[in-house]
């Protein structure tokens, strides 16, 4: 098994007497999609901080053996640059002026915006803008991506669409994945670990495996069984019947 | 039909050319009602004159090339004091904006200076420096430095923290982070910061010149007021106002830039 890229161990976050964290363990391993979901202001995003070394923890270890990008819930591209030039700006660690001509070529492609390389970011739509942010962040030399909400703004058809990308770039450019969403059915259909954390202060209530190969439909069996019973987890599903169906075939830790 | 198609200019050159026509239409009625008060005689030509009297007043200006020495001396204050309130107090308002410590120590005397009238400075402006282009530019310093810094300041502190994060995602610190995130985020802020200051600036020079000028457009109104020649005064602050709108037209030119747009149309 390969060594952990993310390794949270025992780590408390506390801003004084307001407890976020406590003794939090987690491991992210190479490859891993991990989708983190919870009630609102459990410290979802606060876990993402903490992973990319925005925050630090009061208490325990926080290890990172890999370079780090995240993707924002809000438009993180830079409003006065071109959709070619942010996405350039993810190629500084390559040298050579040509060669990151040509990847930015390429990344552009590969989210399908070359035709959109000399527009402004508030000139695009909200899918396109998350689409730039992605090759932006694909761009970078980082193997860990972590993910806050990053579809949360856009509209239902545009959420859907984001999603089968996601997992197709991933299949192109496979990269380490944490995700926080508040979307249980996205988390279900695009990760391979869904970790239900508890009220604040975040711990891990349960952790739900699924096998099944992306892309994965929201009616496939295994994301459905999954969905109904991470929200009778979270005291959204109320139906005990239904969810112990359900919670067959699950890999639930 | 196809004919009526090729024979309209593009929408954009149409509405372009119909913006021009209707913003002549406020300054056509302005001196339509006042020739048409000046010919009623409400008041003795001696106190208002009429606009063909002003219009000759301004060939005479012009003719004679006091007018374009009294522009040139005017714009040269206005320039050199708003640059160097700009040079000055856009860093100044970069250390506000993102020390909060700079902000406690110096923004409570930032909002002191800045509520004092620039006019009031002027005593102390011909006592220190005399009369001609120093005084007014100090002038024109002092009203346009402190909004500059308050302004810049605010910009920056409410630049959203996600691209300061992206940029440190990014690798971006120090000069890297200054030029490519912090100054292209307040760009669209402090250009329309220019356009007021700018303004206000051009309102100074004329007050400065007034009284401690012996040139420029404001010493022109004075100088008017002095020898009783109301055509001359009025021609003069048409030209003050002619000016005020170019200058405010070249700096809204800035915000065509590509990269600022995105300040403007959100």
């Amino acid at each position: 098994m390969s060594a952990p890229l993310l390794r949270f161990s025992r780590a408390r976050l506390a801003f004084g007497p307001l407890e976020v964290l406590r003794e939090l363990d987690l491991e992210v391993r190479a490859g891993e999609f991990v989708a983190l979901v919870g009630p609102s202001g459990c410290g979802k995003t606060t876990i993402l901080n903490l992973a990319s070394g925005w925050l630090a923890p009061t208490a325990g270890a926080i290890d990172r053996s890999a370079g780090v990008r995240m993707v924002f819930q809000q438009d993180g591209l830079f409003p006065w640059r071109t959709v070619g030039e942010n996405v350039r700006l993810g190629l500084r660690h390559v040298a050579d002026e040509a060669e990151r001509a040509r990847r930015e070529s390429e990344f552009l492609a590969l989210v399908d915006l070359s035709p959109f390389a000399g527009h402004y970011p508030h000139q695009l739509s909200g899918g396109m803008r998350q689409r730039a942010e992605l090759a932006r962040a694909l761009a970078g030399d980082a193997s860990l991506l972590l993910m806050d909400e990053p579809f949360s703004s856009l509209d239902y058809l545009a959420r859907l669409r984001m999603r089968a990308e996601l997992a197709r770039l991933l299949e192109e450019q496979p990269r380490t994945v944490v995700l926080v969403t508040h979307d249980i059915e996205e988390a279900a259909q695009l990760a391979d670990r869904v970790l239900v954390l508890s009220e604040r202060p975040a711990r891990i209530r349960e952790e739900v495996r699924l096998q099944a190969p992306r892309p994965r439909a929201a009616t496939d069996a295994d994301v459905v069984r999954a969905v109904h019973h991470i929200l009778t987890l979270l005291g959204l599903e109320s139906d005990r019947e239904t969810s112990a169906v359900a919670r067959g075939g699950l890999e639930v830790r | 039909m196809e004919a009526t198609h090729r024979s309209q200019a593009p929408p954009a050159r149409r509405h372009a050319r119909r913006g021009l026509w209707i913003g002549l239409v406020g300054p056509v009625v302005l001196v339509a009602a006042w020739a048409v008060l000046a010919a009623a005689r409400l008041f003795p030509e001696s106190l208002f004159p009429s606009p063909l009297a002003v219009a000759r007043g301004l060939a005479i200006e012009a003719t004679s090339g006091r007018l374009w020495d009294d522009a040139v001396a005017s714009l040269f204050r206005v320039t050199t004091g708003f640059l160097l309130s700009v040079a000055l107090g856009v860093p100044c308002g970069l250390l506000l904006g993102r020390s909060p410590w700079a902000r406690e120590a110096f923004l409570p005397l930032v909002n002191f200076f800045r509520s004092l009238s620039p006019l009031a400075w002027i005593p102390f402006a011909i006592l220190w420096l005399g009369i001609g282009d120093p005084p007014a530019i100090f002038l024109i310093f002092m009203a346009a430095f402190f909004p500059v810094v308050l302004s810049t300041a605010a910009a920056v502190a409410s630049i959203p923290s996600v691209y300061f994060r992206v940029a440190r995602d990014l690798g971006l610190a120090g000069g890297e982070l200054l030029w490519q995130v912090t100054l292209p985020a307040i760009a669209p802020h402090v250009i329309t910061t220019l356009r007021v200051t700018a303004g206000l600036s051009w309102l100074v020079v004329v007050a400065a010149e007034m009284i401690a000028g012996r040139d420029g457009l404001g010493f022109a109104v004075w100088d008017a007021r002095n020898g009783l020649r109301i055509d001359l005064l009025a021609a003069n602050m048409v030209v003050i106002g002619i000016i005020g709108v170019a200058l405010d037209r070249v700096l809204v030119g800035l915000t065509r830039i590509p990269s600022v747009r995105w300040g403007y149309e959100r």
